[in-house]
């Protein structure tokens, strides 16, 4: 496979991924502002655009801080590089690129995604929004599962590779931006705006009734962090996102013969998790615990990168 | 310009109808308008979303459409295919004889038969390759060769495409299209199959590799990227061969051999299907500032250690002035009369032929000898007076830059319009594959159909669309 090809699937799965994630937060955000019996209000945009690193881009349009303008900037904005809009569009840039890797199927699916966004300047109000965002997760769901039946040669290997290491980014980032909110120093657990901002991470992670299932009790802080972070069951927790990159690194290494740095990060943090436990991640402070997942991941993204020569 | 030859109706007055195509001229006043409407717009929605769409230069808005769809096909009988057939391999043969000779001893200058200047001093003519010779003397390996007609046997070449022919793609699928929304046609003819064209051309790029290759060699196809108008044809041509898609980057050169950077280490390139202009082959050879190119490509080729698919240098055949002087060189190196004839064609570098020109330009088709894509043209009967007076100015100011012809008459094939069937221009472009000693065709090719009413421009970038052309196995009927 040429290299290029491999860092086109690789980011293909990426931008797919990115862009369900801030749909998904996008409609969290907004069942949270909107019903909820004490609407959180700007606090709950602000750190929705916090998780996804858009704030400072935010406050440099000059808009103000409405639903309304941040719903436009998440969905349909052309400028802003987070957008599920912009995501889509480099998604089926990279897709475009390597055609004759995909099926039709995951190609027509991607280009479907892409036109429900394509030419779109204003999501409409919030039952509109709503509408494009299902729909948006309805393609990218279409996708996986065109992905899924695909050959399971490399080429399907790497895109669900970018995925499973955008899927790792994502959730961590919205545990560290929701930390506080999910263990508060000193102030009593279980108060109504903490029940709606746990439902909203769930949510974003399609996560509530897993947790239901897994827990069989109400919404606990440290539940909901430990199923995040170690509970392998949830595809969008850290440990299930760590086992899908090393599984697909060794089927690429197994089919082509190339293994090497990535392999060997991924196992390591991979066999971390097996130890793990959620109180111990706790007491040592789970933002510092998160800050170093994300920078470990990125070294693993770079380590990617470089053994498969992308660039 | 004459009364137009439709070629499943015949002329206006009844002459000419054929009876073999009086199932299909049935189908149509028996299939509604909209039941027709329905299945076309099907294939369209199918075409968009397989993304087999083309850009169109200069426009901005509509960076990706798709080449409107016919959904009335276009029919030849077997015999007039094989006289066709013969008639391309002929010309086809002739191409190639005439670059061996061009980039060699150049035997037909030496003869007179075409000015020396012409040739040497074209920009399409390109120096740095002479003495030079491809795998057993093949340049054109693939030709699509433009072919217009006036009446039931009148068929003329309109142009040679000899460098990286484009629009196969839509014969392959325009034919998928029609056997799942039409298939009854297919109960009625029995139309020779085109699926077998990507094996032909693999087929092809092998039996030329270098020597010494062994016998899988390692064929690829060079894109200059996915922003590029046929993107979607190269892909759909690599995938369906199964070998890879690359782009410039993706090959180096190194100790006159060319390789492409893959996951594993770099694989070791036999045979280069090129989409790109030679002028963005090599950076060192041909244009300096082109970042498309891949460094030493060039000298690679004349090491012998890859084949160039088409041969760098070809565009010296598809010239249009060099046109004008095909049938002197099929006549020079096949010692025959040509089967298929040109149109007559006035150069108007030559001064007689320019002052006739001048005084004619609202009855003739002029053309730029390097254009292409229906850009830089001027067809007289459906021009303005201001634009007939810019060709004027524009002839006077350099007249080696152009051609002109008599506007034909061109034939038209019913047609699906908004206000039903009508009748509509078409031309047509078979792909003529050139193996070492033997030429091949597939029974088929792409008809191109001009969609506004008494317009004879077909290109897809001038508003022109596409129907299947059936090949009849047969001169009719299903027997």
């Amino acid at each position: 496979m040429l290299s290029r090809t491999a860092s086109c699937l690789y980011w293909l799965g990426r931008y797919v991924e990115r862009a369900e994630f801030t749909a998904r937060l996008v409609e969290a955000t907004l069942r949270l502002d909107a019903l909820s019996t004490r609407p959180a209000g700007d606090a709950a945009w602000l750190s929705a655009m916090k998780v996804l690193d858009a704030d400072i881009a935010f406050a440099a349009t000059g808009q103000a801080l409405t639903p309304r303008n941040v719903t436009r900037f998440l969905t349909v904005s052309v400028g802003h590089p987070g957008s599920v809009l912009f995501c889509l569009n480099a998604a089926r840039d990279n897709a475009k690129a390597v055609r004759t890797a995909l099926s039709r199927e995951a190609w027509s699916a991607i280009n479907r995604a892409w036109l429900l966004f394509h030419g779109k300047t204003s999501p409409g109000d919030t039952e509109q929004v709503l509408n494009l965002v299902a729909q948006a997760e309805a393609e990218t769901r279409g996708f996986e599962g065109a992905i899924g039946r695909m050959l399971r040669n490399p080429s399907s290997r790497f895109i669900r590779l970018g995925a499973a290491i955008e899927r790792a980014d994502n959730t961590a980032r919205l545990l560290d931006v929701k930390y506080h909110i999910l263990l508060p120093e000193g102030e009593a657990v279980g108060g109504a705006v903490d029940r709606d901002q746990w439902t909203t991470i769930l949510q974003t992670v399609s996560a509530v009734n897993a947790y239901r299932w897994l827990y069989r009790e109400g919404l606990k802080p440290w539940l909901v962090t430990e199923l995040l972070i170690l509970r392998r069951e949830l595809p969008r927790s850290l440990a299930a996102c760590g086992e899908e990159v090393v599984q697909h690194l060794a089927g690429i290494g197994k089919e082509t013969g190339n293994q090497g740095e990535a392999d060997r990060l991924a196992r390591d943090r991979h066999a971390e998790f097996g130890s793990a436990r959620i109180e111990q991640i706790i007491a040592t402070g789970l933002h510092e615990y998160l800050e170093d997942y994300l920078e470990a991941n990125a070294a693993l993204d770079a380590a990617i990168a470089r053994q498969f020569r992308f660039y | 310009m004459g009364r137009p030859f439709d070629e499943i109706r015949g002329f206006s007055e009844g002459a000419g109808a054929r009876p073999e195509f009086a199932a299909l001229g049935q189908w149509l006043d028996e299939t509604p308008a909209a039941e027709l409407q329905r299945r076309q717009e099907a294939a369209e929605a199918t075409f968009r979303q397989l993304g087999i769409t083309f850009a169109v230069y200069g426009d901005e808005a509509a960076a990706e459409r798709i080449i409107p769809f016919d959904i009335v096909p276009r029919i030849f009988t077997a015999s007039e295919w094989s006289s066709l057939s013969a008639g391309l391999v002929q010309r086809v043969e002739a191409i190639n004889a005439f670059l061996t000779d061009i980039y060699g001893p150049r035997k037909i200058l030496a003869d007179g038969i075409i000015p020396e200047d012409l040739i040497l001093r074209n920009p399409q003519f390109r120096p740095e390759i002479v003495g030079s010779r491809p795998p057993h003397d093949v340049w054109s390996h693939i030709c699509g060769i433009d072919l217009v007609r006036t009446g039931p046997d009148d068929f003329w070449v309109l142009e040679d495409n000899a460098r990286t022919p484009s629009g196969v793609s839509y014969m392959l699928e325009n034919r998928e299209a029609m056997i799942r929304l039409c298939p009854e046609l297919f109960q009625m003819y029995q139309v020779e199959p085109v699926d077998s064209y990507t094996d032909l051309l693999h087929e092809t790029m092998q039996s030329v590799a270098p020597r010494g290759c062994g016998s899988d060699p390692v064929c690829v196809i060079l894109t200059p990227g996915h922003y590029n108008s046929a993107y979607y044809e190269h892909s759909f041509l690599a995938d369906t061969i199964g070998i890879e898609l690359v782009e410039a980057a993706d090959l180096e050169v190194d100790d006159d051999k060319v390789w492409m950077r893959t996951i594993t280490g770099r694989v070791q390139v036999h045979v280069i299907y090129r989409r790109i202009d030679d002028d963005f082959l090599d950076p060192l050879i041909f244009r300096p500032d082109s970042l498309l190119g891949v460094p030493g490509l060039i000298s690679a080729y004349r090491a012998g250690n890859v084949t160039i698919v088409n041969a760098p240098g070809t565009g010296i055949a598809d010239d249009k002035a060099v046109y004008s002087y095909m049938p002197e060189i099929v006549r020079y190196y096949s010692g025959g009369d040509p089967l298929l004839p040109n149109v007559e064609t006035y150069r108007c570098r030559e001064p007689e032929m320019l002052s006739y020109v001048l005084d004619n330009l609202e009855k003739l088709v002029v053309k730029l000898v390097d254009g292409s894509g229906g850009y830089g043209m001027l067809v007289g009967p459906m021009a303005s007076k201001t634009q007939i007076e810019d060709f004027r100015a524009a002839l006077k100011a350099e007249p080696h830059r152009y051609i002109a012809q008599p506007t034909l008459a061109l034939s038209t094939v019913p047609t699906l319009t908004e206000k039903g069937i009508a009748p509509r221009h078409v031309d047509f472009r078979p792909f003529v594959l050139s193996q070492p000693g033997r030429v091949k065709i597939v029974p088929g090719g792409l008809t191109r159909v001009a969609l506004k009413e008494g317009s004879l421009v077909v290109n897809s970038s001038q508003g022109g669309g596409t129907k299947d052309s059936f090949i009849l196995a047969n001169n009719g009927g299903r027997s």
